[in-house]
């Protein structure tokens, strides 16, 4: 279920961003028993590097990534720690 | 009183808005935790409010916020993010910044 899950996340994410760089992690087991993991969702870390956030600031990143993420929101992924960049300066 | 009203009531009351899970005594989670943690860091006054506590809210804010997950810290009405972008803005010195333009007496921006 988690690598379908992690699947279906690095699926959306690479068609809304082509990142240079994007990991996917299953943080779930940390949480696992707390009161917000009983739903059977998941908690993901993602690390994504993309050109399309450049120039945008870190709330507009976040929203851009949960936008992508769509429904997904709902039926799979109870929290999301996010790491959105643009790439680094040469 | 419609729960967008009291969404705005609330944020109008208060320059810094924390709604969390569980209370800054007893965070229910570890995002919402670490949100209280930082803001206590730079000293900035907020008012907490534990959206476990307050169904309608919890369901409303995510559409209000245009932001899926808790905790969401709000200043002057306008949501500044969840717990990575608090952590963020706390690196670079944004957050001090901001804590220090909350003057009890300050008119929203």
């Amino acid at each position: 279920m988690s690598a379908a899950r992690i699947a279906a996340i690095r699926a959306r994410l690479e068609a809304a961003f082509a990142p240079a760089q994007i990991d996917i992690i299953d943080d779930s087991a940390r949480h696992a028993g707390h009161a917000g993991a009983r739903d059977g969702r998941g908690h993901f870390k993602v690390h994504i590097v993309s050109a399309a956030f450049a120039g945008m600031p870190p709330l507009a990143r976040h929203r851009a990534v949960y936008t992508a993420l769509g429904e997904l929101m709902q039926t799979d992924i109870h929290a999301l720690q996010i790491e959105a960049l643009p790439p680094a300066h040469g | 009183m419609d729960v967008n009203e009291r969404i705005k009531a609330l944020l109008d009351a208060h320059p810094l808005v924390l709604f969390m899970k569980g209370t800054p005594q007893y965070p229910m989670c570890g995002y919402s935790s670490r949100a209280v943690q930082v803001l206590r860091e730079v000293a900035a006054p907020f008012h907490a409010i534990n959206i476990l506590e307050d169904p309608e809210l919890r369901a409303a804010l995510p559409r209000y916020a245009n932001w899926p997950t808790f905790p969401q810290l709000f200043l002057h009405g306008e949501l500044l993010g969840g717990c990575d972008i608090v952590l963020e803005l706390k690196a670079s010195g944004e957050l001090l910044r901001l804590a220090q333009e909350t003057a009890p007496h300050g008119t929203a921006a």
